[in-house]
């Protein structure tokens, strides 16, 4: 594999408020490829969105504080001026969000929104501004784009609007698209079109997207690789068949197990993780998720750093508990299934 | 209920016992009105959120109600609860007629049909404590006398999951799932016999989820409750239905056992539907053939004629655009409502 398309090492994002400091993003580090697509799965306030929005700066502010590094094609982005980092924005990196009606501006109409965007970045004439935006309508499956052009947000369907977003966010051939829950707001039906769009872009343009959600499933359809956050923490990363089929971090093996399944007759029980994700302000020290971990023993004091442990080349995680313990660990008696037996009753 | 046939078919679940069924709902109607003018309304079309929808639900069993946005789910629910008052229909809760009922009598019958709401943060009184939230409801319904209100409060704390202690806080205090918990101790609080969740539990974390989906298990069983399963996430409703009825803009379209509905869909909605809900195993994924279909759902206000999913539908012909597809059994308790039903091998 040549030079990673992104780097991120070690990143940390933490922001002072009145009640203390908030670790939001609390040592994440990553890597990908051009073309690939890397999964980022975590619960709210996991630190999965506030880590894709430090890439692109849009998390500076004066409480803010900003350590580790960012690289982009070479460039360091922790380190560039807001000027520099509006260049990389929708030319090198873009970014498409879960609502797609508050990305859009109401009172503007479709088409020239999307010239505006075209022209931030390129010195092009009206004519050519307009038929671009056409065939980026065309390119998202718009169905008479010409017409769509003048039509306002609130005349789309949601699913029409995420894909407006996608050709804003195409405008200038970005070579990452980093992707935060596009299809959460969605229909069920709806989504599997727009995940198909991302697939058919990654393919056809050659990007690398970041596909940020909380749902497994949709890593499952479209991922190549996946990190796992908790507490701002990554807690394991790998490929999708280490990661579904070998998971080493126990907070891993209770988000497999609490999932029910379209495909699946009923459990008995869901195996359930019991309690509540930890407060950032001031998590657990040691492993921070052993408050609601059924095996938690002495060593899980000491704060676990994330490496390759049991799992094969490439697969990393943040739990101490030995490669043989887990493989015993992690399958639920009565069902045979991957999980997390919940030995605590859930605490209030 | 033999006055059930002369009305018209209700799908009833399997096991209709000498009990009979707990809730039944015959061709239940709600148009919203579209006005339009400048000193005077006057109708111009209506949005048709729920269209001549008739089922039943037994005593103890889950049905889960299950379509995409727009298709009616939550109006129907609320229209079960006389939130809304029905356009047209009858909604028959323990052979009792509830549509049309006073707001008194309305009342009256609400302690025994109840509803957990999808949003835990618009649910509850921000400037109200716990004890009121929980309490207040059963203080009114005469369950409980003020002297006891605490204790009964406490007990109810205990039962969904939470510290008794906490009987004195505010919602503001809570996390989303321990206020999911406490709308359900309201709800519960009333001892109803039906409890109507809409969305329950999609405003909640995965793992968060499951929690609630066990913790609803956990009192069907205690206390005998039916639940009427209002939900977008096929994948939950699976779980926790016995039946399943599958809704399009506005119409029931597929209703029968869950494994039935889930492992042989009849109405090639459901099919697609069901394709589409990704699995979280990515070999699965791999393995099935996914039907993804073209373009929205049509608006409520101006349906398509015949079959309302034909302008989407891969099986569509001409007589799906002329004739309404009736809602027919096809064994089992499995009825459906097109006129290309699906193999059943």
């Amino acid at each position: 594999m040549s030079a990673p398309l992104l780097e991120i090492d070690d990143l940390r994002v933490h922001f002072s408020t009145d009640e203390g400091v908030v670790r939001a993003v609390d040592g994440v580090s990553l890597e990908i490829a051009e073309g690939e697509m890397l999964g980022i799965v975590g619960e709210s306030g996991s630190g999965k969105s506030v880590a894709s929005l430090t890439v692109l700066g849009l998390t500076r502010a004066a409480n803010a504080e900003i350590t580790g590094q960012i690289s982009f094609e070479g460039q360091d982005l922790t380190a560039m001026d807001d000027e520099g980092l509006r260049r990389i924005r929708g030319n090198g990196i873009a970014m498409i969000f879960q609502d797609p009606l508050s990305a859009l501006h109401p009172f503007y109409r479709v088409g020239n929104q999307l010239v505006e965007a075209i022209q931030v970045h390129r010195d092009v004439g009206d004519a050519d501004a307009r038929a671009r935006a056409v065939e980026l309508l065309e390119l998202v499956g718009i169905p008479d784009p010409g017409r769509r052009m003048g039509e306002y947000p609130h005349e789309l369907s949601g699913g029409m609007r995420q894909r407006v977003m996608i050709a804003m966010a195409l405008t200038n051939d970005p070579r990452l698209l980093i992707a935060d829950e596009p299809t959460t707001a969605l229909d069920v039906t709806t989504q599997a079109q727009i995940l198909r769009l991302i697939e058919r872009l990654r393919r056809e343009l050659g990007m690398a997207v970041i596909m940020i959600t909380h749902d497994l499933g949709v890593i499952a359809e479209v991922a190549d690789r996946v990190m796992v956050m908790y507490a701002g923490e990554a807690v394991e990363a790998g490929t999708l068949e280490q990661i579904f089929y070998d998971p080493q971090h126990p907070y891993t093996w209770g988000l497999l197990g609490s999932l029910t399944r379209v495909d699946q007759p009923r459990l008995a029980r869901l195996a359930q993780i019991a309690g509540q994700p930890p407060s950032l302000i001031n998590p657990p020290g040691g492993c921070h998720f052993r408050d609601r971990c059924p095996h938690e023993f002495a060593k899980c004091t000491e704060h676990p750093d994330l490496e390759r442990r049991g799992g094969d080349a490439g697969h990393r995680d943040r739990c101490w508990l030995a490669p043989d313990r887990k493989r015993e660990a992690r399958v639920i008696a009565s069902t045979g299934a991957i999980g997390l037996e919940a030995a605590k009753e859930p605490a209030s | 209920m033999s006055s059930l046939a002369e009305s018209g078919p209700v799908p009833a679940g399997a096991g209709v016992g000498a009990e009979g069924p707990i809730l039944v709902v015959e061709r239940l109607v709600k148009h919203f009105p579209i006005k339009a003018g400048i000193l005077i309304d006057r109708q111009i079309g209506a949005v048709r959120a729920v269209d001549d929808v008739s089922f039943s639900v037994d005593r103890g069993e889950t049905l889960g109600l299950v379509g995409e946005s727009g298709c009616g789910k939550s109006t129907l629910a609320r229209s079960i609860l006389q939130l809304i008052a029905p356009t047209s229909g009858s909604v028959r809760f323990e052979g009792r007629e509830v549509a049309g009922l006073g707001r008194r009598a309305a009342r009256e019958l609400r302690a025994d049909m109840q509803m957990v709401f999808q949003d835990p943060y618009a649910s509850l009184n921000p400037r109200k404590r716990i004890a009121q939230i929980i309490g207040d409801p059963m203080l009114l319904h005469g369950i409980v006398e003020r002297g006891e209100v605490k204790a009964v409060v406490q007990d109810l704390l205990e039962t969904v999951g939470l510290n008794p202690e906490h009987y004195n806080r505010f919602p503001h205090e809570f996390s989303g799932g321990q206020r999911q918990r406490i709308g359900i101790a309201r709800a519960l609080g009333l001892r109803p016999k039906l409890i109507i969740a809409d969305e329950p539990v999609s405003a909640l974390d995965v793992s968060i989820q499951a929690q609630i989906i066990n913790l609803l298990e956990d009192l069907q069983e205690e206390y005998r409750l039916t639940y009427v399963f209002v939900a977008h996430d096929l994948s939950v409703v699976r779980h926790v239905a016995d039946r399943i009825a599958v809704m399009y803009l506005g119409k029931i379209v597929e209703i029968g056992p869950a494994e039935a509905v889930y492992d042989t869909p009849i109405h090639p909605y459901t099919e697609a539907l069901l394709s589409a809900v990704p699995i979280p195993d990515p070999r699965a994924n791999a393995a099935r053939r996914q039907i993804v279909l073209e373009g929205d759902v049509p608006s409520p206000a101006d349906p398509p004629a015949g079959c309302r999913f034909h302008t989407r539908c891969p099986r569509a012909t001409d007589v799906c655009s002329t004739g309404e597809p009736l809602l027919i059994d096809h064994g089992g308790g499995h009825h459906a409502a097109c006129h290309h039903p699906l193999d059943r091998a």
